[in-house]
């Protein structure tokens, strides 16, 4: 938000916290940390609210003009599951991101492979146009997609879907995995090559294991942004092929029709899902990790 | 590799291709290419042809219906409006907050995570709860009002505001990341060697932090840009989409899919793409005249 940039009136845990965790640093709770943990604080503050009203919402009965609502219930979640048909929403969700992570790594990582590997003449461009699907905003390419889709009869199904998303996915998957091969010692493959491991058992006996990280990196990362992916899902979807986003968003922008708490309950439901995903990812990810190698400082 | 040919020419071409880094591997390249040349440069294509294409008039009239319009020509700018302040908010706001985060302390884990949850939102549960937190009887006006800073609610929703908000919300998570990757790369070892030369912590930022990170800023500027600039959800939810928030997007998908003016849609996107790539470069320019080379480990 931006008071994130806000001078901080109440005092900052996390600072204490870490002054205490880590003294060799010498990070003292100086006046720019306090500003700093300050803001840091005042966002989880206004966040809280945003996701708070949500969720008191989605469990509340009756809520107009007061502080709490009047009474609190499970009801929504019931209806909603059923007023919207969840299970399906669900199922296909499900689906297509999980057919888009298994298309998007099987596609991209040889790629990413000679583009970690080699110089070839024409390199530069084929990197320019890798990024420009991640580049372009999903609107622009998503409607003459969805377009070209509709024309040969694949819109309004899964399987567009599943090519709509792939559009940005592939070339994320090359990206992401591009500097973990890199960081993989190429005098390892060079030893395996030496003893007369062919280019199969290179990848499935060497490269395969070493590149586990980085696959599952990659792979998280789409399925994150594929569960979010709103636009190219909404440009493509049938009826009986949205998401749990497009399906969301067209319950509420008819709002009116339904209870308000019925979409706060599915909304909840929505979030829950991505924060499972999340925590997992962090589990096995080290998100800096992406873009460089880590440097830490070393131990005194 | 078919038959034909002296296998003996046949090796000397492999060789000078070889050479020049060309061989047989190069074969992993084409599902890629052959997947990103279909489903990305021939719909791509096809959307600017078809913009040259108008149901009626010459080959300009589906530009020209959409720069002659005031109300569509001011999408562009209702889109940057938003787009700017929202990539320049988390970027600035990130770098301290990343600086903080580096080398290892307790909680830390936590806190990355904390951080990063708003990624998990999603655009239609960050609009519903701006819309219940920020609404006029909502917690925020409530504690304004009962604290007396305000006699009347303060209008965040529904306008520019609650937009920009929602794109700072779900922006800055990978902005955050993004620097704090930037920043980790860093060789920590370059400060402290700055510091044993009598640097404060001000000039170890200016001279030797900013410099290195510098190029990694434009990056993440120009990712979170990009995000922003596609606003379309939030810009209907929280926005005042037939006003000041009516941002390009919505100008192409009302042309598509409720005029069905495809043409129309197209030239729009087209507009579109020019625009964000536009900002884009001039980024990137920035970027060029910057140091170049590893972010670490320069001795």
């Amino acid at each position: 938000m931006a008071g994130l940039l806000e001078t901080p009136t109440r005092p900052v845990p996390p600072s204490e916290r870490h002054a205490q965790g880590a003294p060799r640093h010498r990070l003292v709770a100086s006046p720019a940390a306090w500003l700093v943990w300050g803001a840091v604080v005042f966002f989880f503050v206004n966040l809280a609210g945003i996701v708070g009203s949500v969720l008191v919402s989605s469990f509340g009965t009756r809520w107009f003009g007061t502080w709490l609502p009047e009474g609190f219930t499970t009801d929504w979640y019931g209806s909603a599951w059923e007023d919207f048909n969840l299970l399906q929403v669900v199922l296909v969700t499900l689906q297509v991101s999980l057919l888009v992570v298994l298309l998007s790594v099987l596609i991209g990582a040889p790629a990413a492979y000679v583009l970690a590997r080699r110089a070839f003449p024409g390199k530069r461009l084929l990197m320019l146009l890798f990024l420009l699907p991640v580049l372009m905003p999903p609107i622009t390419y998503g409607i003459p997609l969805a377009t070209v889709l509709y024309k040969y009869g694949l819109a309004g199904s899964v399987s567009g879907v599943v090519i709509a998303n792939l559009v940005p996915s592939v070339p994320f998957v090359i990206l992401t995995m591009t500097p973990f091969i890199e960081q993989i010692n190429p005098t390892i493959e060079s030893a395996a090559r030496m003893c007369g491991a062919s280019t199969r058992a290179l990848f499935s006996r060497i490269l395969a294991p070493l590149l586990v990280p980085g696959i599952l990196a990659a792979a998280i990362i789409v399925l994150v942004r594929t569960v979010g992916m709103f636009e190219l899902t909404f440009l493509t979807a049938g009826p009986t092929s949205q998401t749990l986003v497009v399906k969301l968003f067209t319950a509420m922008s008819a709002a009116g029709i339904r209870a308000q708490q019925g979409v706060d309950a599915m909304a909840v439901i929505y979030t829950t899902t991505m924060l499972v995903l999340l925590v997992v990812a962090l589990r096995y990810v080290n998100p800096t990790q992406l873009v460089a190698r880590v440097r830490e400082a070393p131990e005194d | 590799m078919t038959s034909g040919g002296v296998a003996t020419g046949r090796l000397a071409v492999r060789h000078r291709l070889a050479e020049r880094g060309i061989d047989r591997q190069l074969w992993l390249l084409l599902p890629a290419l052959a997947f990103i040349g279909v489903l990305f440069l021939y719909p791509f294509l096809y959307g600017l042809g078809l913009s040259f294409q108008p149901a009626e008039g010459g080959f300009l009239a589906s530009y020209q219906a959409f720069f002659t319009d005031p109300y569509q020509v001011g999408t562009v700018w209702n889109t940057l409006r938003l787009a700017l302040p929202a990539a320049l908010i988390n970027v600035l706001a990130a770098v301290p907050i990343a600086h903080r985060m580096r080398g290892r302390f307790r909680g830390k884990r936590v806190l990355t995570t904390l951080l990063v949850v708003p990624i998990t939102l999603g655009t239609v549960l960050t609009a519903q709860g701006l819309l219940n937190y920020l609404g006029p009887t909502g917690w925020f006006n409530r504690i304004l009002l009962s604290t007396g800073l305000v006699d009347d609610p303060v209008r965040l929703t529904n306008n520019y505001w609650g937009v920009l908000f929602s794109l700072v919300i779900t922006g800055f998570p990978f902005a955050f990341l993004l620097i704090l990757a930037y920043l980790s790369g860093i060789d920590p070892t370059l400060e402290r060697a700055a510091a044993t030369l009598g640097a404060d912590w001000r000039q170890r930022f200016r001279r030797i932090t900013l410099p290195l990170l510098a190029p990694g800023l434009a990056t993440t500027f120009c990712l979170t840009f990009v995000l922003a600039f596609s606003v379309f959800p939030s810009a209907i939810l929280v926005g005042n989409p037939a006003g000041e928030t009516r941002v390009i997007s919505i100008a192409a998908y009302q042309a598509a899919y409720e005029r069905f003016d495809f043409s129309l849609a197209s030239a729009i996107a087209m507009v579109m793409a020019a625009v964000e790539l536009g900002v884009i470069a001039l980024v990137l320019l920035w970027r060029s005249t910057l140091y170049k080379g590893s972010t670490g480990g320069k001795g």
